[in-house]
């Protein structure tokens, strides 16, 4: 079978920043796969590309065996994309129940079916209880939640997350990571942006790490921490000659 | 919980309607043409600020040259009536098309300035709007149009000895952009619209589509505004551009909405039955002698209401959500 989600060759300039270089990648159906690597090393732009924010300078990116290089965001979604952001962006003057209503309009045009789908999402991601609230009254790590509710309620095929599990106190990052390991077995494949790793590698299938716009290693969690080429791009050369 | 919701919806309808008979029965009681003068601009500026509300309170996109729809309404109509007889209530209709077409195409460059740059930008093609209208020969120019009165009669919808059918036309306006707004509200427009008025970004990755989401909120709201327009031309039965497509226009629509609550269900209504009688009234008493102290008071007024609930006046209503976190 082929892959969900691919990159070809994909290039990312910024003027004269480069931003990402040659990034090829793929993600298997039903996998968890981390986009990990140190501050500045392509993963968000990575992931804008992916999302349809902006086209990539060179390169392609396919999505479920189609060409989605130059698509406008909102069709990747209708296609089967999801996303949250890194900053949260909640429809803040919206309650709770009526921000992943919007969501859920992807798939249902009947109104009663949306609030339907979106009273099944909350429920799913355990902020049933918070559904008229207003958005802007919740804790961040509920907004993180909101995201992810928003993002599931467009039933996608491939749920991008950028960093949902970053500036979390422990407990909730654990019952983010019991999030997405519900997520993935409700069938959606998962590629996830973080940099905290000691979260994100027992949680992840596969990992990719992204070093100065280019992929540097991928593969198994456990072999990717050994390896010394991403010791060293976290913390220098000096601990790479060490383990 | 989704009873709550169908609930409250079924709530709003049932106000309104009892609103509704309720002002429909006030000429029974109101025989004075000045109060009947000023209910009639009240419900004017009540659904003409419910129609500026799609746009600007629900999709957030603020404009402050609606004068130029109410200005095309009034003129389509009166063109067509004076120039090829074509009956006002045709006529009201084109307006309302035309002003619709019209700010698709406007809508086209300019839904993708954001911010303060739309507001500048509606602001500008409003003036030259106006200016457009002073310098046409044709129209009218700077000398306007005047209605030729041939007697009460609905067909050509003008009355010489009462105002009550206005009152009701007025009315029936308010309540049809009340009704769509209630109507809208609860569609995938309207979640749309909130949607690409709190963040855009955020929308677009959700499958709206933004861009067009903007094009219908405009037309639905020139298109209500423009039949607004329409009906003032044949109320005061005598046009010309600054009298219908001054910046006042663009004003009045907005302050009741952001006086009551913008973006709201209730917000223009409520904000128009304050803001309409005390305009008209401070004009009344205090105008005349040279358009200054009716002005500084509701100006005075506006800027108090302002301070002390930026939300609007509806906030005073809207109980405090169950909420854990404390604000």
């Amino acid at each position: 079978m082929t892959a969900l989600l691919e990159t070809r060759g994909v290039w990312q300039r910024f003027g004269g920043l480069v931003a990402n270089s040659d990034v090829s990648i793929s993600v298997g159906r039903g996998e968890i796969v981390g986009l990990i690597g140190p501050n500045g090393a392509g993963k968000s732009t990575l992931f804008n590309l992916i999302a349809g924010v902006l086209p990539p300078t060179q390169g392609s990116i396919l999505f479920d065996g189609e060409d989605v290089t130059r698509m406008p965001a909102a069709e990747r979604c209708q296609r089967g994309i999801g996303r949250t952001f890194q900053v949260v962006k909640s429809f803040e003057t919206m309650t709770v129940i009526d921000n992943v209503i919007v969501g859920a309009l992807v798939r249902n045009t009947v109104m009663r079916e949306a609030r339907r789908k979106a009273h099944e999402v909350l429920e799913f991601t355990g902020l049933a209880a918070r559904a008229d609230v207003l958005a802007s009254d919740l804790v961040p790590a509920e907004k993180r939640r909101l995201e992810v509710a928003r993002a599931l309620a467009t039933e996608p095929k491939l749920l991008l997350l950028d960093e949902v599990l970053t500036g979390l106190t422990p407990t909730e990052a654990q019952t983010g990571v019991a999030l997405v390991r519900k997520v993935r077995d409700a069938g959606i494949t998962v590629l996830m942006v973080e940099h905290v790793m000691e979260i994100v590698m027992p949680l992840v299938d596969r990992a990719i790490v992204l070093d100065l716009g280019k992929v540097l290693v991928e593969g198994k969690p456990a072999d990717v921490v050994r390896d010394p080429k991403v010791i060293s791009a976290y913390l220098g050369d000096r601990h790479a000659q060490r383990a | 919980m989704d009873k709550d919701f169908a609930a409250r919806r079924r709530r709003d309808l049932i106000i309104a309607a009892v609103l509704a008979a309720i002002a429909a029965l006030t000429p029974l009681f109101v025989k004075d043409v000045v109060v009947q003068n000023i209910l009639i601009l009240t419900l004017m500026y009540a659904g003409l600020s419910q129609s500026w509300n799609i746009l600007s309170g629900y999709c957030g996109q603020i404009s402050l040259g609606h004068a130029l729809y109410f200005g095309l309404g009034a003129y389509t109509t009166e063109l067509l009536f004076t120039k090829f007889g074509v009956l006002p209530w045709f006529g009201m209709l084109a307006g309302g098309v035309v002003s619709a077409l019209i700010a698709m195409g406007l809508g086209y460059p300019f839904f993708r300035l954001r911010g303060h740059y739309f507001v500048i930008a509606t602001i500008v093609i409003a003036e030259i709007g106006l200016l457009l209208f002073h310098n046409w020969e044709w129209a009218g120019a700077a000398m306007g149009i005047t209605i030729p009165i041939r007697g009460d009669s609905w067909l050509k919808f003008q009355f010489l000895r009462t105002k009550l059918p206005y009152f009701y036309f007025a009315l029936a306006l308010c309540c049809l952009a009340w009704f769509v707004t209630w109507w809208l509200e609860n569609s995938k427009w309207g979640f749309w619209w909130r949607a690409v008025k709190d963040n855009p970004d955020a929308a677009e990755s959700l499958g709206v589509d933004v861009f067009n989401s903007k094009m219908g909120a405009a037309a639905v709201s020139a298109f209500l505004v423009a039949v607004g327009g329409s009906f003032y031309a044949q109320f005061v039965s005598y046009i010309d551009p600054e009298s219908v497509m001054g910046f006042q226009f663009s004003l009045l629509m907005a302050l009741p909405a952001v006086l009551g609550g913008i973006g709201t269900l209730w917000g223009p209504v409520l904000g128009a039955a304050i803001l309409i009688p005390l305009t008209e009234l401070t004009r009344f008493k205090l105008g005349g002698s040279g358009r200054g102290v009716d002005l500084i008071v509701y100006g005075t007024l506006i800027v108090l209401i302002s301070l002390a609930l930026p939300r609007g006046l509806l906030s005073l209503f809207s109980r405090p959500k169950k909420t854990g976190a404390a604000r």
